[in-house]
């Protein structure tokens, strides 16, 4: 990414384009040009700045302890953001996410401890009632052509009472479950800091999704659907096929959540994920994706997830009130997004 | 300036030839507006066929259902002989088929060449393509290049730019790339030099005259008479959804052309 110094194009007595990029003068507008390319550059900026002030707030917040109850808490809501992010990149949304991860999880405790199939087969269970969820929102969405918002607005409620009907509105006990079902839970030790496996598994998720975003036709060919459906429609992309499919991977990855979730809290509880709808949204715009899609990074986003678990934990231990937690988390999508306006202008 | 040789010089195709792809009678309605209204066309191998017509004529329309940007609700379209139904794009594309659309269709987020190859990228070769599904990013940045400075797009050089950070012409020159690299059968530009300047559209008219040459029959769309009458060795006139008359740049003046397609004259 080599930016050839302004010289005119001697063959041509043409200004090449570099020269455009570099005429815009203002530094504030050059930081603009920088933030337009690399979008997760502001909420890593954002994410170090809280980390030192809360740091030099609190003392407690830099030990081991603490870091290692931030990772858990981010754990779930970093694994749905990730499949919040795909959607979202095609100029969707899905405020359903939090409640088909809670369904799946359901699923999985309920098929192993009251029916009695092996853990695998209850995972197994919450994968294909995971994946049909992301399929009949993909299928709203591409084949009646209705807004993501509208149909997930719908399937939220359709997965919430599914859920409450199926469970009887009971929590399973993690004691009562086998261990591969609470497996995300268990921890190992890095440098002092303890990591469950569930956030590792989380991490595992993000390398995946980012070398299939940057790296896979595929990946390209989501960016291109969100940036303008049109376009590549005429391109020679089949926009439903690439919409289907991305709703499928949500599915999968929120499936993955709900396993995460057993194990950070030991229980499958069907009234765990009513905020985590929001908070994945959350998650993704002050990650930098843009909610009209084509722009953003799987980055942007864990560093979002990152930076709400920290300014919770942060404020938290400052003494807060949990509603003034609540406040700050607002204030910071308001400006996200108002920065994403701003980056946005670039384009002329 | 390439030298075109003596055979291909303009004028009427030679009658004895079959014409690569045909329409007949396409009719397109959307709800009560008719955009095409039983409209035929010919095109035969080697040619560049203008189409003109005002504003709502239906060109794009027309250059729409041959692609399979559109379904026409009638007709019947032909390539090489053979009946042919193209649903979606990419069945065009299969065929040979490269279109630049009035609207252009490239993705503002996406870089010139992610662009160029878009819903065709190359893969890397071994198991790295064949397993792990990952494009060739730098195969691709090479190929854009040649492509642009076999065009002598010269304003173009870095390929990694975001098309949203170019200028409207240049915009128009990655679209025009595009066709021009992958059209192997008929290449069809919708108002292709629309938005570019003098040298630019020059640029254009020479890759239409290039295609020419190398065999590749080119439809183009333009509102600019003296390039249709420079480039054109026919000239389909559309007219309120009809093809009011198809002339040649011999046979009539560019008044009488202006006059058939207004309806002040019939052809
Ligand atoms: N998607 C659409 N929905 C409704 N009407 C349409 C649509 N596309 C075209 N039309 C109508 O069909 C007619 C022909 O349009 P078309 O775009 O083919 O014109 P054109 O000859 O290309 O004009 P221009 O020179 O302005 O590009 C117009 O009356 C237009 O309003
Ligand atoms: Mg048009």
């Amino acid at each position: 990414m080599t930016q050839p110094t302004p010289t005119a194009n001697p063959a041509t007595g043409q200004h090449d384009l570099a020269e455009e990029f570099l005429d815009r003068t203002t530094p504030l507008s050059r930081l603009r040009g920088v933030m337009h390319r690399y979008p997760a550059i502001s909420p890593a900026v954002v994410l170090v700045i809280a980390i030192i002030v809360f740091g030099m707030l609190n003392e407690r917040f830099l030990n081991p302890a603490n870091l290692s109850l931030i990772t858990q808490q981010v754990a779930v809501v970093g694994t749905l953001a990730i499949a919040q992010t795909l959607i979202i990149l095609t100029a969707g949304i899905d405020l359903s996410v939090g409640a088909v991860m809670v369904l799946s999880s359901m699923v999985i405790a309920q098929f192993t401890v009251q029916n009695g199939l092996p853990p695998i087969m209850g995972l197994i269970a919450g994968l294909v009632v995971a994946l049909a969820a992301g399929a009949l929102n993909g299928f709203l969405v591409t084949r009646l052509r209705l807004p993501p918002f509208i149909v997930t607005l719908g399937t939220l409620n359709v997965f919430v009472a599914l859920t409450l009907l199926y469970s009887n509105g009971a929590t399973v006990r993690g004691g009562d479950m086998p261990d591969l079902l609470t497996w995300t839970g268990t921890t190992f030790s890095v440098g002092g800091v303890n990591f469950t496996m569930g956030v590792l598994l989380m991490l595992v998720l993000y390398v995946v999704i980012a070398f299939i975003l940057s790296q896979t036709a595929w990946g390209r060919h989501v960016y291109a659907v969100g940036d303008d459906k049109e376009a590549a429609r005429l391109a020679g992309i089949s926009v439903s096929r690439v919409l289907m499919s991305v709703y499928l991977a949500a599915g999968a990855i929120l499936a993955i959540g709900a396993w995460i979730q057993i194990g950070r809290s030991n229980a499958a509880s069907p009234n765990a994920g009513t905020d985590l709808n929001l908070d994945s949204i959350t998650a993704v715009v002050i990650g930098g994706t843009s909610l009209f899609g084509g722009r953003g990074t799987i980055w942007g986003t864990l560093l979002g997830a990152l930076i709400v678990g920290v300014f919770r934990n942060g404020l938290s231990l400052a003494g807060l009130d949990v509603l003034w937690q609540t406040f700050a988390v607002g204030v910071l999508i308001v400006l996200a997004v108002s920065v994403d306006q701003w980056i946005r202008k670039v384009r002329k | 300036m390439t030298l075109i040789d003596g055979s291909t010089a303009a004028g009427a195709p030679a009658p004895v030839r079959e014409p690569i792809l045909t329409a007949k009678k396409l009719v397109k309605t959307y709800g009560r507006v008719v955009g095409l209204d039983g409209v035929s066309l010919e095109l035969y191998p080697g040619e560049v066929l203008a189409i003109i017509g005002d504003n709502g004529a239906g060109k794009s329309t027309l250059i729409k259902c041959l692609t399979g940007a559109e379904v026409a609700d009638e007709g019947e379209i032909t390539l090489d002989g053979k009946p042919v139904q193209f649903k979606r794009p990419q069945d065009a594309h299969a065929a040979g088929i490269e279109t630049v659309y009035q609207t252009l269709a490239v993705s503002p987020a996406l870089d010139v060449a992610s662009n160029l190859f878009l819903g065709r990228e190359l893969r890397r070769a071994g198991l790295l393509g064949s397993v792990f599904r990952m494009v060739d990013k730098k195969g691709m940045r090479k190929r854009a290049k040649q492509e642009l400075s076999d065009l002598g797009i010269s304003t173009l050089q870095d390929v990694t730019v975001a098309v949203e950070n170019l200028s409207g012409g240049q915009r128009q020159a990655v679209a025009v790339a595009r066709a021009a690299a992958f059209g192997s059968k008929v290449v069809v530009l919708d108002e292709p030099t629309a938005a570019l300047g003098v040298r630019e559209s020059n640029q254009v008219l020479q890759l239409v005259k290039n295609l020419r040459d190398r065999g590749i029959p080119v439809i183009l769309i333009s509102h600019n008479m003296p390039h249709v009458f420079e480039v054109a060795d026919r000239i389909h006139i559309q007219r309120l959804g009809k093809c009011a008359a198809t002339i040649t740049p011999q046979s009539h003046s560019m008044t009488d052309a202006v006059a058939i397609m207004t309806g002040a004259r019939k052809a």
